[in-house]
């Protein structure tokens, strides 16, 4: 008989800060450029050379913090990893050890459904990140069997910052999830671009399984080398399934590190625990402890925006969005910001989600304008949507009217009032237009009445098009299939 | 030897400053004196003629141009272990051996600003590891009281050049000592600021939680001078103290009335011998002469200074020395790969010394020896200072030797720990941050030896109180005067 297993897995994400200049130096915090570029004596590690804190990323720090209700403890220190690697010029890197910056607090998120989850944090600290190595000659990228190795320290001591959860997601989506929703904090906060394909946003995870109902832990392996959120997915799935297997098998896991290999789908060893560092971690000298006062922490606390998943719950149980429509604006910091304004004078989340999301954001992509900076400003939207809900104006008016908007026509109710664009319910008007249209076509009114009954709606696009579009569409069909089958 | 490069760094500064003397001139001076003494001494790993050049035309421009500088035309040492962009900065190691700094440090750079001039990047122990020089793989610096003796280090360089008139200032670090001890052995004012008073910004790391940089000198007043040119706050070293910089050179007081000098217990000067123990009773007698009140007190923990700092200053220099692993600067010796690499690298370019405080440091940070070396040495530093707090508490000065013995001749302390205990005066006070000098005190002949060799009086004061240490040794020195008693033993200068 086969046990069923539960999955439980962690993530630690290394988070790159928007910052300025890089963590202990005042050279730019930038992706790219040429090689050794953004390099100073004190990123490249020269002799003599000392690190300055960067207040901003103490500071992002703490807001992430804060935005996941951690703890902020008065009193936090630098510590040295010890480890020799040649892109990290010190051959120790800047880190938090025992005393992190923040402490506990967690990542609320939400999956497809909109079914709202927690994932606690254990804690976020701050670090500087290494420069690249790019090593040639080995076939597979790793510096074992490489003939040399290129490096770029543009990077070195650019501000990082490790986000670490505690075991407590359950499957691939979870992570992902979880993943999202640090994301979009992260962005809505300004400490970071998050990017995964620059290397803003990197992510590890430690997966192990246990037997349904087991509240042990079992032995987990760290997979690395996930590039994209598809691929923490793929990888988590695919190292659970092998765990599955292997305990099925009469197998035993080893803990490890394992990579991720995007091509095969499959993850595979890349050193065991033996081989671990022991990385000597104590007190950075260099550097003074930090001493955070509770004034600062209460005015960054203050200052916090409406975070994510607020957001979403706000438009999914107030507004009763979709789980869909909920995230697509949530995931949208500068558009959400412009719907919101729009349902406060609209009063219709409903409508201004559709038009936000829909016409509005196709005329975005088709100009390539953000919509909160086009011409369509949202009291104006909100307007339109007023036509709409009163019935002045129909659907296919509105469109062309939005198109107009976009280019700068101003205020929707005035251009409908100059060029009498109201829709027209008068019966009596439209009876007299369906009237004029079957005349002139007797030979598909003939067709109709032989069977070929789906010509009406060519018929209807003709009344409509003799109104000039402004005849309500439902009373003109109702009109035209009266008339047609009298 | 021209008669002006003889001078005080005060003296020098105020004749170029009344423009009886140019700073070029100076240069020339102490330059030629350099190649005609530098053959016995060798305190220089390198020296920077042109550089020296330049700077000394461009003081002169400023003095023309009306300005006051507090050094102007003083020539400097500067230990090679502090960075002078565009010059080799060794460290007296193999493995920086041709390595060119690319900036300056932030003290080297005050002081050129106030008008010094550098002479020459001075001899070291290699990484400031050591306590007689012999640890530079670079070169071997004499004593010019006695060329068969060590000037002491690790700042030995910067002392010798002093001594012989190579330089007025020489620009030291002191970590454990390694600014007193040589002062103490080269008849000199070695003087250690509070820790974090003069900025590391650019000085070469061997343990950063001790490192101080500061001035060798021929008189109280010259080290007051050179304190008050590169002291002070800077924004490159955050370890850097944010407290306004007292002057200190000027007025000085007469005497010692009112102050209370304690001596220390522990350090009892009969186990130094006779001749030792009747100096350094003179030396507390003399401060009572100038009005001082002599008190009793105790450093009950200053035994455990050398066994606390052995475990401190390796833990940090075994990461401080990481970089040195052939990738981007200094020495590289190729290997199979790239741990072969650093492997090979780091054996080639490090000494036996250096080898072994990183042995000791890693071993002291490793897991599961972490607590019982590293954590339990700083809990014994922590008692140290509070020793010294309690102390104070009875007293505003505390005045000890700055060494056990005179100046040794070279290979005489081969064993290491021997040569560890030559900084058991002078350890406690770095553990505990404090600041202290070494002042002439006396001379003795060593047994076996020749030539009288200078003897230092180490005084101490709490944090931050460098203007009451520079006062209480002013006067110490005006009324002892034992550094002219004599004159290094070498022909250049004796003639």
């Amino acid at each position: 008989m086969n046990v069923e297993y539960e999955a439980v897995v962690g993530i630690e994400c290394h988070v790159e800060l928007k910052t300025k200049t890089k963590m202990f130096c005042g050279c730019a915090n930038e992706f790219g450029g040429e090689p050794n570029t953004k390099v100073c004596p004190v990123c490249l590690g020269m002799p003599g050379a000392l690190p300055v804190p960067n207040a901003k990323a103490l500071e992002h720090t703490v807001n992430a913090g804060l935005a996941f209700g951690a703890k902020i403890p008065s009193f936090s220190k630098f510590d040295r990893k010890n480890y020799f690697y040649p892109d990290m010029p010190k051959d120790y890197q800047i880190s938090q050890y025992d005393m992190p910056l923040t402490m506990g607090g967690s990542v609320k998120y939400w999956l497809d459904d909109g079914t709202m989850r927690e994932c606690r944090l254990t804690r976020i600290h701050l670090e500087e990140d290494t420069g690249k190595s790019t090593h040639a000659g080995s076939g597979d990228g790793r510096i074992a069997g490489s003939s040399y190795s290129l490096l770029d320290f543009n990077r070195a001591g650019v501000p990082l910052m490790e986000c670490v959860s505690e075991p407590e997601l359950h499957s691939a989506a979870d992570a992902v999830a979880y993943l999202e929703s640090l994301r979009r904090t992260l962005l809505v906060l300004g400490v970071s671009d998050v990017k995964m394909e620059e290397g803003s946003l990197r992510c590890d995870a430690n997966v192990s399984i246990r037997p349904v109902g087991s509240t042990e832990l079992g032995t987990k392996t760290e997979i690395k080398n996930m590039n994209s959120f598809r691929s923490v997915e793929r990888a988590i799935e695919s190292e659970i399934e092998r765990q599955v297997a292997a305990l099925r098998a009469g197998e035993r896991i080893i803990q490890e590190t394992r990579g991720w290999d995007e091509v095969h789908g499959v993850t595979h060893p890349m050193r065991s625990k033996e081989e671990a560092h022991d990385y000597r971690y104590f007190p950075d000298p260099d550097l003074v402890p930090l001493e955070i006062a509770a004034a600062d922490v209460d005015r960054l606390r203050a200052q916090l925006p409406e975070l994510p998943w607020q957001r979403f719950e706000r438009y999914a149980r107030e507004y009763g969005l979709g789980s869909r429509q909920a995230t697509q604006l949530v995931d949208n910091v500068s558009l959400s910001g412009y719907f919101d304004r729009v349902v406060a004078i609209s009063g219709n989340a409903q409508q201004s989600s559709n038009f936000v999301l829909g016409e509005l954001s196709r005329l975005a992509n088709e100009h390539d304008v953000a919509v909160a900076e086009s011409k369509v400003s949202p009291e104006h939207l909100a307007e339109l949507i007023a036509l709409v809900d009163s019935k002045k104006i129909n659907s296919k008016i509105a469109k062309e009217l939005l198109v107009r908007m976009w280019d700068g026509a101003g205020s929707p109710v005035a251009v409908v009032d100059r060029e009498s664009l109201a829709q027209t319910s008068d019966p009596a008007a439209i009876e007299a237009l369906v009237d004029g249209v079957l005349t002139a076509n007797a030979a598909v009114v003939a067709d109709f009445r032989a069977g070929k009954t789906n010509v009406a709606g060519f018929l209807v696009g003709q009344v409509m098009k003799a109104s000039r579009g402004k005849a309500d569409p439902a009373l003109v069909n109702e009109l035209v299939q009266k008339k047609l089958s009298v | 030897m021209s008669e002006i490069i003889e001078r005080s760094a005060a003296g020098i500064a105020a004749q170029v400053n009344a423009k009886q003397a140019g700073a070029l001139e100076i240069a020339e001076a102490t330059l030629a004196h350099v190649r005609s003494v530098e053959g016995e001494v060798g305190a220089y790993l390198t020296v920077l003629d042109d550089l020296a050049r330049a700077q000394a035309r461009r003081v002169d421009e400023r003095i023309r141009a009306g300005e006051h500088l507090p050094l102007a035309g003083v020539p400097v040492a500067v230990k090679d272990n502090m960075c002078l962009e565009g010059t080799r900065t060794t460290c007296g190691s193999k493995i920086l051996e041709n390595w060119i700094a690319p900036y300056t440090a932030t003290a080297v750079a005050r002081i050129l600003e106030a008008g010094g001039i550098p002479i020459g990047k001075a001899n070291c122990d290699e990484f400031a590891m050591g306590s007689s020089c012999e640890n530079s793989a670079l070169g071997v610096t004499r004593n010019p009281y006695d060329l068969s003796r060590v000037p002491g280090g690790s700042s030995g360089g910067s002392a010798a050049a002093v001594a012989s008139y190579e330089a007025a200032i020489g620009l030291g670090s002191d970590t454990g000592g390694s600014i007193r001890e040589p002062g103490a052995f080269c008849n000199l004012v070695g003087f250690k600021p509070t820790y974090g008073r003069v900025s590391r910004y650019g000085l070469i790391a061997f343990a950063s939680s001790l490192d101080q940089i500061g001035p060798l000198t021929r008189t109280v007043e010259d080290a007051a001078l050179a304190y008050d040119a590169m002291g002070g706050y800077d924004p490159m070293d955050s370890t850097s103290i944010n407290k306004p910089l007292e002057p200190t050179a000027g007025s000085w007081r007469d005497d010692l009335r009112g102050l209370r000098v304690g001596i220390v217990r522990e350090f009892d000067t009969k186990t130094l011998g006779a001749d030792l123990d009747t100096i350094y009773r003179k030396a507390y007698a003399d401060l009572e002469r100038l009005g001082a009140e002599l008190v009793e007190v105790s450093l009950p923990t200053a035994d455990y200074g050398v066994p606390t700092y052995y475990l401190v200053a390796p833990a940090e220099c075994s990461s401080n020395l990481a970089r040195f692993d052939g990738v981007r600067y200094g020495l590289r010796v190729d290997g199979a790969d790239v741990r072969a690499m650093y492997d090979s690298t780091r054996a080639a370019g490090f000494g036996p010394e250096v080898k072994r405080r990183i042995l000791i440091g890693t071993h002291a940070l490793s897991s599961g020896y972490y607590d019982a070396y590293y954590v339990r040495a700083q809990k014994a530093r922590t008692l140290i200072a509070r020793d010294f707090e309690r102390a104070f508490a009875q007293c505003d000065a505390i005045a000890c030797p700055a060494a056990s013995c005179p100046a040794f001749v070279f290979n005489a302390k081969s064993d290491p720990y021997s040569m560890y205990l030559m900084d058991y005066y002078t350890i406690p006070m770095a553990l505990a941050g404090l600041p202290a000098l070494s002042v002439p005190c006396g001379w003795a002949t060593p047994e076996g030896g020749s030539l009288p060799m200078p003897l230092g009086l180490q005084l101490t004061t709490p944090l931050f109180a460098e203007r009451l240490l520079l006062d209480v040794a002013h006067a110490y020195e005006a009324a002892t005067g034992h550094a002219a008693a004599h004159r290094p033993a070498l022909g250049a200068v004796r003639a």
